[in-house]
């Protein structure tokens, strides 16, 4: 589904991303880890398209296209969602209007009938449902005034409505209690099927108890310095990232 | 030559403008026959004569022009507003023409430049409307002048008046002679006074006492606004215990060959009465480089002389080059409520210096003002408002919000409220606010599937919400596309 050769991204004249490959198959959940600035959210923004990061070196293809070539709306359209970080708060737009405005954009791309407020609204209750969120929210302004939790549910209510064929959560569980961080987890793992795909991005091993992934790649310094299995985050929890990082500057250095 | 001028004022200044604007006539002559479908460019006592003549007025609405035009040779151009522009040669502006002929018109839409066109669908204006906008001429146009009639008569039925101006002096001489000028003096302003010496047409409303107006006035106007030319003179006077809701202007840009629009508006409320008057201006705004566009420099004005009288101004402005009023309320009556509700968007070279006044004299007044201004590509918008509570104003409240978006870094937002209080019962709030489209935020919409031109009308309606909510259902749809379409290109 999705394959990411040699990616180099720099922001603002700094490397940041310095050579990343990785190949992500529909049905599995990949898990990127990695301690503070290696670089997670980068990979995360760029696959997104936001051109404040400039890609240098190397290619991206999703379901054979070229990434990289496309205009973030219509990555979005294709099948590309982002559960963001830190979700952006739109004064004045509501939520429903706002979430419509996608649903229908995503139909119109794919020659399919636009809902109505009517329609929209029954189709929606079911997924709020999913992960729990107040009807309220709905007529709220878009994150406007939500707590952190309720902007990290609203992402995964979002990627719920929006059924996209590969999601990247950017840390949507930090910040989270234990309560909220089932609910997430819920949501996601309702929504794991053969033809999608996810990138759980996270600092701590905590929401991988809760989403058991395929693959668990360490990211440091802008590189995957290690790659495996489910068994690999618990490794770093105890062992911690500095180990992951050293074991392969040992390997690499006895060879 | 001016014989009588009354000269208040002069500085060598304004000598040597006289002294020009005064050869110049010579030049012209202006010995011009009646009968002359239009006058050769220039400004004289002559022409003012002229023009009252051609429609046949009384009298003392001559004698009322003169005054006017008088008191203007005494005045001089303000220039402390926040806007820019060549000066203006009042002596190149004809004053003076007759609507264009039917044969010298388009015959049918095919006959109308398709960009024209192309943005009326966009604006969703309704066919038979197109037409008339686009001037096609009047045989070609006939089912929506009989709606028109029809309208007509309906409020004939209920005593209500609505009419072309010149109509009203004809038929209804007493009451035009009683208010007009009672709101916007004669002598007001510069661009007041010139209206009040050279004005086209416009329309005159009247609703009798107890009565509500049935429907909007606006159909009818769309059509009659085609003739009115660039100076225009409205007056709507509301009876007791009556309401009424008026519609100028309109979503599709208006094709108009002045350069130069100055406009008076004059609404009266008596006791208990309620007046809505809400605008769409979309004056042709000039090119992206900021060529051409229309100034739009106009005098509108409420008085609430009635206990308990309410007025709303709601405004939507999005077209001319230069737009320049300040519609306000005089809140005579006690209990009287005014309001403001304003969206001005200024794209390219646009320019706005717009917001209101509200004077405060009755006790217990009220007055609500919600300024949106939003600028985009190098557009400059002034909020600058004037709240006065005066001294017999007891218990008066305003309510003053003013906010500013900014889209691209190139624009410009700019607020001066003034505030003059001389009553200490009275209660003033004031708050104002500056935000910026965020690349983030287009971005998050980007993400999620929307394209950065629905993202930014979705942001930007979305910050003009509490002002399109003040505008009839109708007019709130077309003030809606009307930012959508005005917007486009303005981001990336
Ligand atoms: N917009 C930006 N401008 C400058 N530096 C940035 C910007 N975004 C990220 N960085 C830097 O890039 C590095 C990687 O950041 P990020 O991808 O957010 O890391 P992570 O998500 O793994 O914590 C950090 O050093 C961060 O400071
Ligand atoms: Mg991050």
């Amino acid at each position: 589904m999705l394959q990411i050769r040699n990616l180099h991204v720099n922001v603002q004249g700094h490397k940041i991303l310095k050579g990343l490959t990785l190949t992500i198959n529909a049905g599995e959940v990949h898990s990127m880890m990695g301690p503070n600035g290696s670089g997670k959210s980068t990979l995360a923004q760029v696959l997104a398209g936001r051109d404040t990061y400039e890609v240098t070196e190397g290619e991206v293809f999703f379901e054979g296209r070229n990434l990289l070539e496309l205009e973030p709306d219509e990555r979005a359209r294709a099948g590309v969602f982002l559960a963001f970080q830190y979700p952006v708060e739109i004064p004045g737009v509501g939520t429903a209007y706002f979430l419509r405005a996608a649903v229908n954009a995503l139909r119109k791309h794919r020659g399919e009938e636009e809902l109505d407020a009517v329609d929209f609204l029954e189709f929606v209750k079911e997924k709020m449902r999913l992960v729990d969120m107040d009807e309220q929210l709905l007529k709220r302004s878009v994150n406007e005034g939500f707590s952190g939790g309720e902007k990290k549910r609203g992402e995964i209510f979002q990627m719920a409505v929006l059924e996209p064929k590969f999601a990247i959560l950017d840390e949507t569980d930090s910040g989270l209690d234990i309560d909220a961080l089932k609910i997430v987890a819920d949501g996601v793992n309702s929504m794991r099927r053969t033809d999608r795909a996810f990138l759980v991005i996270t600092h701590y091993q905590r929401l991988l108890n809760y989403i058991v992934p395929d693959f668990v790649h360490v990211l440091v310094d802008g590189r995957i310095v290690k790659s495996g299995g489910k068994e690999l985050a618990m490794e770093l929890e105890e062992r911690g990232y500095a180990w992951a990082d050293q074991s392969i500057r040992h390997a690499a250095a006895a060879s | 030559m001016v014989s009588s001028t009354e000269q208040t004022s002069t500085s060598s200044e304004t000598d040597a403008t006289l002294d020009r604007w005064q050869s110049e006539e010579y030049k012209y002559g202006f010995y011009t026959d009646i009968e002359t479908d239009s006058l050769p460019p220039g400004l004289s006592e002559d022409v003012v004569r002229l023009i009252s003549a051609k429609k046949d007025e009384p009298d003392w609405l001559l004698q009322w022009r003169l005054k006017a035009y008088r008191h203007w040779l005494t005045m001089t151009e303000p220039t402390w507003q926040n806007v820019h522009y060549e000066p203006i040669d009042y002596q190149k502006i004809i004053y003076y023409s007759a609507p264009k002929q039917a044969k010298d018109r388009p015959q049918s839409l095919d006959d109308v430049d398709p960009k024209l066109l192309e943005t009326y669908e966009k604006l969703g204006i309704p066919l038979q409307e197109r037409a008339i906008l686009a001037g096609v001429a009047v045989d070609a146009v006939f089912d929506s002048v009989s709606v028109a009639t029809t309208f007509k008569e309906k409020l004939g039925e209920l005593g209500i008046i609505f009419c072309p101006f010149s109509e009203a002096v004809h038929d209804h001489p007493e009451l035009v002679q009683q208010y007009l000028g009672s709101v916007v003096p004669h002598n007001d302003n510069f661009f007041a006074a010139l209206n009040s010496a050279v004005f086209s047409d416009g329309s005159f409303v009247y609703i009798p006492k107890g009565v509500k107006c049935p429907m909007d006035l606006s159909t009818y106007f769309r059509i009659n606004a085609i003739s009115t030319g660039q100076f225009e003179r409205t007056l709507i006077v509301a009876e007791e215990g009556s309401t009424v809701s008026y519609l100028e202007g309109c979503t599709a840009p208006m094709r108009d060959e002045h350069q130069l629009h100055a406009a008076v508006v004059e609404l009266i409320a008596l006791d208990d009465a309620t007046i809505k008057y809400s605008t769409i201006q979309n004056w042709y705004p000039g090119d992206k480089d900021g060529k051409g566009g229309i100034y739009n420099f106009v005098t509108k004005r409420a008085k609430c002389l009635g206990r308990n009288s309410h007025i709303s101004w709601t405004q939507v402005e999005t077209g001319a080059a230069i737009t320049w009023k300040y519609p306000g309320c005089i809140l005579i009556g006690d209990n009287s409520v005014g309001e403001f509700y304003s969206v001005a968007l200024t794209n390219n070279h646009q320019q706005a210096d717009t917001g209101t006044k509200m004077i405060h004299i009755g006790k217990n007044t009220r007055s609500n003002v919600v300024s949106k201004g939003i600028s985009a590509g190098f557009g400059q918008n002034t909020y600058r408002g004037l709240i006065k509570i005066t001294k017999s104003a007891h218990g008066a409240r305003n309510y003053t919000q003013c906010d500013s978006m900014l889209i691209g870094d190139k624009c410009g937002a700019h607020t001066f409220p003034y505030i003059e209080v001389k009553n200490s019962t009275a209660q003033m709030e004031h708050e104002a606010t500056t935000s910026k489209i965020g690349e983030d935020q287009l971005f998050y919409c980007n993400q999620r599937g929307i394209s950065t031109e629905d993202a930014v009308s979705m942001i930007v309606n979305g910050f003009c919400k509490e002002v399109f909510r003040e505008l009839p259902m109708e007019f709130a749809v077309e003030a809606q596309k009307l930012l959508e379409v005005s917007l486009e290109g303005s981001v990336g």
